[in-house]
């Protein structure tokens, strides 16, 4: 029997581990299908090769398939999540010359944060971002929209080049994936301000994506596809596996970059300023727990919402959120699921228990920083 | 080959910088402007204000171009161009699905020359569409406005439907405007004052 060949795209960043130890583990080939990744060189390039099936799947920043499905930018097509990547796992940061102007404040508070930056006698503050659809532009948007008003220019730059543009006198801050915080923190000249989850403590951040079409035509392979990759999530949240899942991803043919730098986003040990003690942050980069993984249908009106989108448009998004084949593509192993497929986004703020197919499990606070909820049931 | 359209290259590598625009020159187009430089890359879109932008499919900066390109109007003006290995179904179905990319044999240059003319007229191919697409769109639109126009006048002052296309020609002609304008204006004021 011939085996598929699944052509799976991604962008090297630390959260790419669910697809790089769904191959390398061989999670993939127990499932019946083989893995070839393929590393794009940017997410514009990513979506058109996806768009174009010249990749079957891809993982792919949240708000991109939704952004494509309601054809809002500059290449529209059904994109469906099959199943949420990671959560969180984002950083806010500022060049040094920033973070001596607004003085020493607390990590992770995003009002004292906003309010020192507002009180700086100075230009608008030149943002990096690693592209438009995105949920670090939309945690920033979020952010920069509450009072005290804040001017800011958002600049798109490559994630690996974000440190050169900080160095450069480029931008005066970023909101950046890991490893690309810590290179620029260790390099000593940006320091960590917040992380994503300080804005949204639960924010879908990557999805696995594909075409609508080729779900429809290989149920058989998006379903494998999903199982391995869920096996892989699970696997790399047992924090007994960070040491091996580093190495991994470390080899020069995934990030090429050292272990020193992949460590901190993986583990959620951040070092905010050079040569600091290194901050502990719960769920930073959350690859399983807590239904992780769940595409949640309120994750896509939220982001559709953010977009700007109507309501038919957050009706749409919420379809393209396929909550409905991850339960059937998880069915028979012993996966236990919520039984709702929204929630109210925002509600939870403190670790709770919902109802599930089993029972009972528990989910992650998600509340926003400024308290507000979104119910669009 | 017309020489109308400014065509503005994105690549970092000099020697391939240059020859990619030898190649545009060679083939008579001339209006060419290389930027091997990405961080100027906004500001030479709005001052140079391409018809058309050439980058490598394997250009990171890719994103950025396009956030900038897309900011300014990306369908109509500033279009991508990779140059990467060829491969003509995925340019034809680049080319369906709208993306305004064109897939080119890297340094080839015989090859660059005559992939970048196909490249092009299908570009201008393209482009006419879109603005064909854009002009029935505001045609659909003027037609609603005129007719809202009309039925304001047939209600307020019990004319026929001639005679108030009648009115409305008439005042535009008197006051030397188009006949959308007066009617967009009389829309304005009617919503205004209901």
């Amino acid at each position: 029997m011939t085996r598929t060949i699944l052509n799976c795209g991604y962008v090297a960043l630390v959260d790419s581990a669910p697809l790089i130890i769904a191959k390398e583990l061989q999670f993939a080939l127990e499932e019946g299908v083989e893995l070839n990744l393929v590393r794009q060189p940017s997410w514009s390039a990513l979506r058109d090769m996806l768009a174009l099936g010249h990749l079957d799947a891809a993982q792919m920043l949240s708000p991109m398939p939704i952004a494509m499905t309601l054809g809002i930018g500059s290449l529209s097509a059904e994109i469906d999540a099959l199943m949420v990547l990671s959560a969180n796992g984002t950083a806010f940061g500022v060049s040094n010359k920033v973070a001596a102007e607004i003085g020493p404040i607390p990590f992770g508070h995003p009002h004292t944060i906003k309010r020192a930056i507002a009180a700086r006698d100075a230009d608008p503050l030149r943002i990096g971002l690693p592209f438009h659809h995105s949920m670090h532009r939309l945690l920033l948007s979020y952010w920069i929209s509450t009072e005290p008003a804040v001017e800011i220019e958002r600049i798109i730059i490559p994630p690996p080049r974000m440190a050169d543009a900080i160095a450069e006198d480029r931008i005066d801050a970023f909101w950046v994936g890991e490893p690309w915080g810590t290179v620029a923190v260790e390099r000593g000249i940006a320091q960590l301000l917040m992380t994503g989850r300080d804005v949204w403590q639960f924010s879908p951040e990557k999805v696995l994506a594909a075409r609508r079409n080729w779900i429809l035509e290989n149920d058989a392979d998006a379903r494998s596809l999903t199982r391995a990759v869920y096996r892989a999530a699970q696997w790399l949240d047992a924090p007994e596996n960070k040491p091996l899942a580093i190495e991994i991803l470390s080899r020069s043919d995934h990030l090429d970059l050292p272990t020193e730098l992949i460590d901190p986003g993986l583990t959620g040990q951040l070092t905010a300023v050079k040569g600091a003690a290194p901050i502990e942050i719960d769920r930073f980069l959350q690859f399983h727990r807590f239904a992780a993984n769940f595409p949640w249908r309120s994750q896509a009106a939220w982001i559709a919402d953010q977009l700007g989108g109507s309501k038919e448009d957050v009706n749409r998004a919420k379809s393209s959120f396929r909550s409905d084949l991850y339960r059937n593509n998880l069915e028979g192993i012993g996966v236990d699921l919520p039984t709702a497929s929204e929630k109210v986004e925002g509600s939870l703020s403190e670790e709770t228990g919902v109802a599930s197919t089993k029972g009972r499990m528990i989910l992650a606070p998600d509340a926003f920083f400024d308290g507000r909820t979104f119910d669009f049931t | 080959m017309t020489t109308a359209l400014r065509i503005l290259v994105v690549e970092p590598d000099e020697n391939r910088l240059r020859e990619i625009v030898d190649a545009l020159t060679d083939v008579g187009w001339t209006d060419v402007r290389a930027l091997p430089e990405i961080s100027s890359i906004a500001r030479t879109v709005q001052d140079y204000e391409p018809d058309i932008v050439l980058i490598d499919l394997a250009n990171p900066d890719r994103d950025t171009l396009e956030n900038i390109t897309h900011a300014s109007g990306a369908g109509k003006r500033a279009v991508a161009l990779f140059v990467d290995q060829t491969d003509d179904a995925l340019t034809s179905a680049a080319l369906k699905a709208g993306v305004s990319a064109y897939v080119v044999d890297g340094l080839d240059r015989n090859r660059i020359k005559s992939v970048l003319e196909t490249a092009i007229a299908r570009f201008k191919v393209i482009r006419q569409i879109q603005s064909e697409l854009d002009a029935a769109k505001r045609a659909l639109e003027d037609r609603k406005t005129i007719d809202r126009a009309k039925g304001f006048l047939m209600r307020q002052r019990s004319l026929s439907e001639e005679e108030a296309y009648r009115l409305l020609r008439k005042t535009a002609m008197d006051q030397g405007r188009r006949v959308i304008d007066v009617a967009q204006a009389l829309v304005t004021a009617a919503d205004l004052l209901s």
